[in-house]
């Protein structure tokens, strides 16, 4: 189905990160955010609120992240399709409720305009620094989707797919931006609402007596059906372990049938593969990056490659799940593996872990706070080249 | 052979999940017994009732009625039930929660959707301890009361909920204690009905870890105090109604006013400032109908 042309700004625009980031929301369908201002993300529910009373739908500013991030999980199952915007230190205090919506399968969007840290960090500044920490930050074993953005007309884009997929798996998906593309103004072209191709919601067709909240088709798929309040079926929801009909249930066979299929529904999903590859078959380096490293590493990697060097590109656009079959393929095949990234080794960590030893894995660190310089890049190819 | 009469609160519980996690004595199955005869007074229409509750003993409320029902995270009942309000303003919207739940972890929520005055109805069951966990302090525990962190007796000050949510601008507020069920079933009825945020807070036995350890008996026996202790006083100042620990306990409807809820006072400034150009009805619901097509 189609995005409703009354939340699609269809046309070119002038536009940054952050702005295009909201408009990739309302084109995606969401009427609904609650949010807590937090430098470099705000600007995406400033424009939300801007925009929101002509379109119609709802934006609230809450007391804190703790309450945003579940308010609008209460907005999802009243019926709305919703997210909130934060940055570092406001996603770590969101983290529960990232359980929550895993734990519960509510479908979500939360958007990370990522900043150095830790703690208050570098609020105008950016980072890559929030990647492990929109995997593996609430407790327990669960999938999330995290996509990477790197310009302004991905931030439209991505934010729309986050939806999309977020819906599809019912599985709360971070877009993980970073100030530098939060805050960049570029072209952006959004298309027609008819061009906009939206995910419906999981809805069960199921009539009350046969409907069970957390029962899987027996079509293969691990994702359940799902019901809104106030339909009618009388459903309950917990963030305890729970049984198909949502009931709590503390055995240790319903919490491994029901985490390994949280798990599963994710890290074992095929069309969760996303990256843009350049020069893979024949390079002898590959560069692994995202977000805004990803621009600076494409110009090492021409530097590179001007001096007759075989390097390859890999960037990752969905970061979680990791591509780890893709990087397993490619490390007999290559030298080395080349991880710049605004953190001081997050990704890199995953890299070496799915290329089990068979190519190097050389890290580009940065503590956060500016872009790399491109010929620190470079020198590691070089490096990783010999 | 003659027919057994049915409970008529039956319909209103899942059954199916009885007996219950809680302990004899304990007084949050008066309060949902209340709310069950609230329920079937007041006719309030059972498909569009949600109920949002955190965590905690009476955090299971919400697990144990045959409802729409979300047991959310520890202290965050009210922002959920804010969301699923907003987004769907046709749900009668209530948070059944615990003292600890709602006013410690949730206190900044509390007050703040007070301030709003979001539609949202508050049940407050408060038994002045940490139950569910063993037994702490909570901050509604009065002074000198020993808990499983005072063991010498509690010197913290006291939290006066009805004092606090009127301060931060609720629209109704009450007080019962699990002694007084026809009230605290007139009360329920009374807020489904009554648009804005509505806080009940009901005093409840724990008798396995406040009255045990404070030497009060049973759960008869605080039954017998609530009785001798309790004074109605509707209409009373919330400031003078404070809690201790043996003391009087004044009980009734404190709170009964009324002031625009957080969805007219948005669509009015909106309408203010926007006129023609604000949307109103494309609330998430029917948007929800149209990202999900035909079969919604």
């Amino acid at each position: 189905m189609h995005a409703d042309p009354a939340g699609v700004l269809t046309g070119t625009h002038f536009l940054d990160g952050d702005h295009a980031c909201c408009e990739g929301c309302l084109a995606a369908g969401a009427r609904f955010a609650s949010g807590y201002p937090i430098t470099p993300s705000t600007e995406v529910v400033e424009r939300f609120a801007s925009r929101i009373p002509t379109v119609g739908g709802t934006f609230i500013q809450m007391e804190d992240e703790l309450a945003a991030s579940i308010c609008l999980q209460g907005a999802v199952w009243g019926g709305a399709k919703a997210f909130t915007v934060t940055s570092g230190p406001g996603f770590s205090l969101m983290m529960e409720h990232i359980g929550y919506a895993a734990m519960t399968e509510t479908p979500c969007v939360f958007v990370n305009v990522q900043r150095g840290g830790p703690s208050t960090g570098l609020p105008t500044l950016p980072a890559q620094a929030d990647m492990m920490q929109a995997r593996w930050g609430s407790h327990g074993d669960y999938g999330i989707i995290a996509i990477c953005p790197n310009s302004p007309q991905e931030c439209f884009d991505l934010t729309l797919k986050a939806f999309n997929l977020s819906e599809q798996y019912r599985v709360p998906v971070m877009v993980m931006m970073d100030e530098v593309v939060g805050h960049m103004t570029e072209k952006v072209v959004i298309p027609p609402a008819g061009k906009i191709e939206v995910t419906p919601r999981k809805h069960t067709k199921k009539s009350p007596a046969d409907y069970k909240p957390y029962q899987c088709n027996g079509d293969g798929s691990l994702v359940p059906e799902m019901a809104h309040a106030g339909e009618g079926y009388k459903f309950h929801v917990t963030g305890l372990t729970h049984d198909e009909r949502g009931y709590p249930n503390m055995t240790p066979a319903v919490q491994d049938k029901l985490v390994k299929r949280l798990r599963d529904k994710i890290d074992n999903a095929p069309d969760l593969v996303l990256y843009e590859g350049e020069h893979l078959d024949d390079a002898d380096v590959v560069v692994v990056s995202y977000g805004i490293t990803s621009r600076v590493a494409q110009r090492a990697i021409d530097e590179a490659r001007a001096q007759g060097l075989k390097v390859g590109k890999l960037r990752l656009i969905i970061a979680w799940p990791f591509p780890t079959k893709l990087i397993r393929e490619l490390a007999p095949k290559v030298k080395a593996f080349v991880v710049p990234e605004l953190n001081l080794g997050q990704m890199v960590l995953e890299v070496e872990r799915a290329a089990r030893g068979a190519a190097k894995t050389i890290h580009v660190p940065h503590a956060g706070g500016s872009v790399h310089r491109p010929e620190d890049i470079v020198k590691a190819i070089v490096e990783a080249n010999q | 052979m003659s027919s057994v009469a049915t409970n008529p609160v039956l319909p209103f519980l899942r059954t199916d999940r009885m007996p219950t996690i809680w302990c004899p004595g304990c007084g949050i199955g008066t309060t949902v017994n209340c709310f069950s005869r609230a329920l079937l007074d007041s006719k309030v229409d059972l498909k569009n009732l949600a109920i949002v509750s955190g965590i905690g003993c009476t955090g299971r409320v919400a697990g144990y009625v045959n409802l729409d029902s979300f047991h959310t995270t520890h202290g965050r009942a009210i922002p959920f039930a804010t969301g699923l309000k907003l987004a769907n303003p046709k749900l009668n919207v209530v948070v059944y929660s615990g003292d600890g739940d709602l006013s410690a972890i949730g206190g900044n929520h509390l007050i703040h959707a007070a301030r709003r005055n979001v539609d949202i109805k508050v049940i407050c069951v408060n038994n002045l301890i940490y139950a569910m966990t063993g037994g702490q302090t909570a901050p509604t525990t009065p002074g000198h009361v020993i808990t499983s962190t005072h063991p010498y007796g509690t010197f913290d000050p006291t939290f006066n909920l009805p004092h606090l949510v009127e301060a931060a601008g609720a629209v109704y507020v009450a007080r019962w204690t699990t002694f007084h069920v026809r009230q605290i079933a007139r009360s329920m009825a009374e807020v489904f009905k009554k648009p804005g945020f509505c806080f009940i807070e009901i005093l409840s036995p724990c008798p396995t870890l406040y009255q045990r350890r404070n030497k009060m008996g049973d759960g008869l026996d605080t039954m017998k105090f609530y009785k001798e202790h309790s004074k109605i006083k509707n209409g009373a100042s919330t400031s003078e109604i404070g809690l201790t620990k043996a003391g009087e306990i004044i009980v009734g409807k404190f709170v009964d006013r009324d002031r625009p809820d957080y969805i007219n006072a948005a669509r009015e400034q909106f309408v203010e400032s926007l006129g023609e150009r604000y949307v109103d009805e494309c609330a998430a619901v029917e948007c929800a109908a149209e990202c999900c097509g035909e079969d919604y």
